[in-house]
């Protein structure tokens, strides 16, 4: 098997008439691990997904999904993949049962779909037509129609959306026993707890480009700390500190200050440095990293492309 | 919660299986929409009766079941393989239904194929229905060239059946509809169904496809041999509409 990555994308540009909807993106999607492309709505991840799957050619770059070209290359792919269109797809009047055995019947071993429909909570409704069914229970049966090939690679357009709680996490707890199979999985969200729980890799989408690239952990972490709470004497001229950093210092009630900003490690020295200097007695510290949340934040709600400061770069993850 | 489950094992089952399995799909829909294929039979027996008992129109010849009979049957095989077809398939493209099998193992011809065979198999049972009331109410074939009168039906169910995959693969599904009754009703008048079709020689036999059927079904019933100009017709009309599909037909 090739050390190349499950979806290579390069430089895709999608448009629709004059609407650039992606725009120059290139990602990897590692083998053996869970790629989420996160981003608002508009930001092209179903764009870039429908390129993926062969459904339309880049309106420039190249989309090369486990080796192949997914236009030209379409029948030999088709088999390896499982697909989860965001809606529709099914025939209206035929049943959840129906359905799931016509495209296991497509494969050369598929999954038992009694299974499936257990795993999937469908087995109550196995004789329902599609259009009777509710959309989350539409959404899951699309996620069982996507795994029964056992593809080894898996695209999921935001799975859980239309879900309940309980469905999500079903779906949650699947796509982790995906990628302990051995499947290899790129799926969009909204979600930020979807991505932070579920990915290995994030790639941040912002109006059809990349934003951000990396590992939750890794997209958080290079934010560094962004606040920093000091318990300690009241009325202490804090507002000097802020010559010595850059960061928006406050005395939030007597005692306490908080001390907000972008704090890498010499700014975190610094200011327990001028605390020491200045003879206080401190009774706590704490630290606040940046989530994900407000990586994302960050990036998709803010006018500029914010981008570079954050990025780990788009290549080859290990 | 077995180790394993998911493990990759991708692979297509064999064609012939896909295919099978795609048909048998397509047919069990066709039934569930049972009125919809009564209904497609009801202008046609409506012709069948109005026109083949009555003196509503002038028909060539003194036999007028003769006339209208194969001509009715003719109909129906364009009703049902391209209008029909037409129209399903272009709702079933805004669905997004072929997008989905799009992204399974079955393939565009393979798809393609599944849905010509299902149509075959309903529009032979159409066929039968109509030509058992034909002779209920006095209309007498003769079976000597019933073969030839299969082979040709087959020509003509490929050729609407690629035609009408052709344009539900180019047009909106309401257009597809519009489009695809239009022409139905274009032909039901110029066909050579209810009346004679205006007499264009061999050449009308190429430009209308229906009229060149039913003809055929006309001299095949009526225990004559089918024109070789109908032949050629029809196969080319075939050969035109599965390459118009195989060329234009979209999944999304």
């Amino acid at each position: 098997m090739s050390q190349a990555g499950a979806v290579e994308v390069r430089d895709v540009v999608v448009r629709y008439g004059d609407v650039t909807a992606v725009d120059g993106v290139s990602l990897t999607a590692p083998r053996g691990q869970v790629l989420a492309l996160l981003g608002n709505n508009g930001a092209g991840k179903t764009s870039l997904l429908q390129v993926c799957e062969g459904f339309r050619r880049p309106d420039g770059g190249v989309a090369t999904v486990l080796g192949l070209d997914p236009v030209g290359d379409h029948d030999a792919l088709m088999p390896r993949l499982g697909i989860m269109l965001q809606a529709g797809g099914v025939y209206p009047w035929a049943t959840v049962g129906e359905i799931l055995e016509l495209f296991a019947g497509f494969a050369a071993t598929p999954l038992d779909t009694g299974m499936l429909l257990d795993r999937l909570g469908l087995r109550g409704v196995r004789r329902t037509r599609w259009r009777r069914l509710s959309g989350g229970e539409q959404q899951r049966l699309a996620l069982a129609v996507a795994l029964v090939g056992r593809p080894e690679l898996v695209f999921l357009d935001e799975p859980t959306a239309g879900m309940d709680t309980e469905a999500r996490h079903t779906t949650w707890q699947l796509v982790e026993e995906l990628r302990a199979d051995g499947v290899s999985v790129l799926l969009t969200t909204h979600l930020l707890d979807e991505a932070e729980r579920l990915a290995d890799q994030v790639v941040i989408m912002r109006s059809g480009r990349v934003a951000a690239t990396g590992t939750p952990a890794e997209l958080t972490a290079a934010a560094g700390i962004d606040l920093l709470e000091v318990h300690a004497d009241a009325g202490l001229p804090v507002t000097a500190l802020g010559d010595r950093i850059d960061a928006k210092i406050d005395e939030t009630s007597p005692g306490e200050y908080s001390i907000a900003g972008a704090l890498d490690s010499a700014a975190i020295a610094a200011v327990l440095a001028w605390f020491a200097e200045a003879d206080a007695r401190v009774t706590s510290v704490n630290s606040r990293r940046r989530t994900l949340e407000d990586v994302y934040l960050a990036l998709t709600t803010t006018r500029a492309p914010a981008a570079t400061s954050i990025t780990t770069s788009t290549e080859a993850p290990r | 919660m077995s180790a394993g489950t998911f493990a990759p094992a991708p692979g297509r089952a064999p064609r012939g299986t896909v295919v099978r399995r795609q048909i048998r799909m397509e047919l069990l829909l066709t039934a569930r929409r049972g009125e919809a294929v009564v209904l497609a039979m009801g202008v046609p027996l409506l012709v069948l009766l109005g026109a083949g008992l009555t003196d509503a129109t002038n028909v060539p010849g003194d036999d007028r079941l003769a006339y209208v009979v194969p001509g009715v049957l003719a109909l129906t095989v364009m009703s049902t393989a391209f209008t029909g077809q037409a129209i399903t398939t272009g709702y079933e493209r805004s669905y997004g239904v072929l997008k989905r099998l799009g992204a399974s193992p079955l393939t565009r011809s393979g798809l393609l194929f599944a849905k010509t065979s299902a149509i075959l198999g309903l529009v032979l049972v159409q066929l039968l229905a109509l030509a058992l009331v034909g002779v209920a109410v006095g209309w007498r074939p003769e079976f000597g060239h019933v073969l030839p009168a299969v082979g040709i039906t087959v020509l003509a169910v490929a050729a609407y059946s690629g035609l009408a995959l052709t344009m539900a693969g180019l047009l909106r599904p309401e257009t597809v509809t519009a489009g695809a009754t239009l022409i139905y009703v274009v032909m039901l008048a110029v066909g050579g169904i209810m009346f004679a079709a205006p007499d264009l020689g061999v050449a009308g036999w190429f430009v209308l496809p229906l009229a060149a059927h039913a003809q055929a079904l006309r001299d095949a019933l009526s225990g004559s041999a089918i024109p070789g100009a109908i032949w050629l017709s029809l196969a080319a009309w075939a050969a035109l509409g599965v390459t118009a599909a195989t060329r234009f037909f979209r999944w999304e």
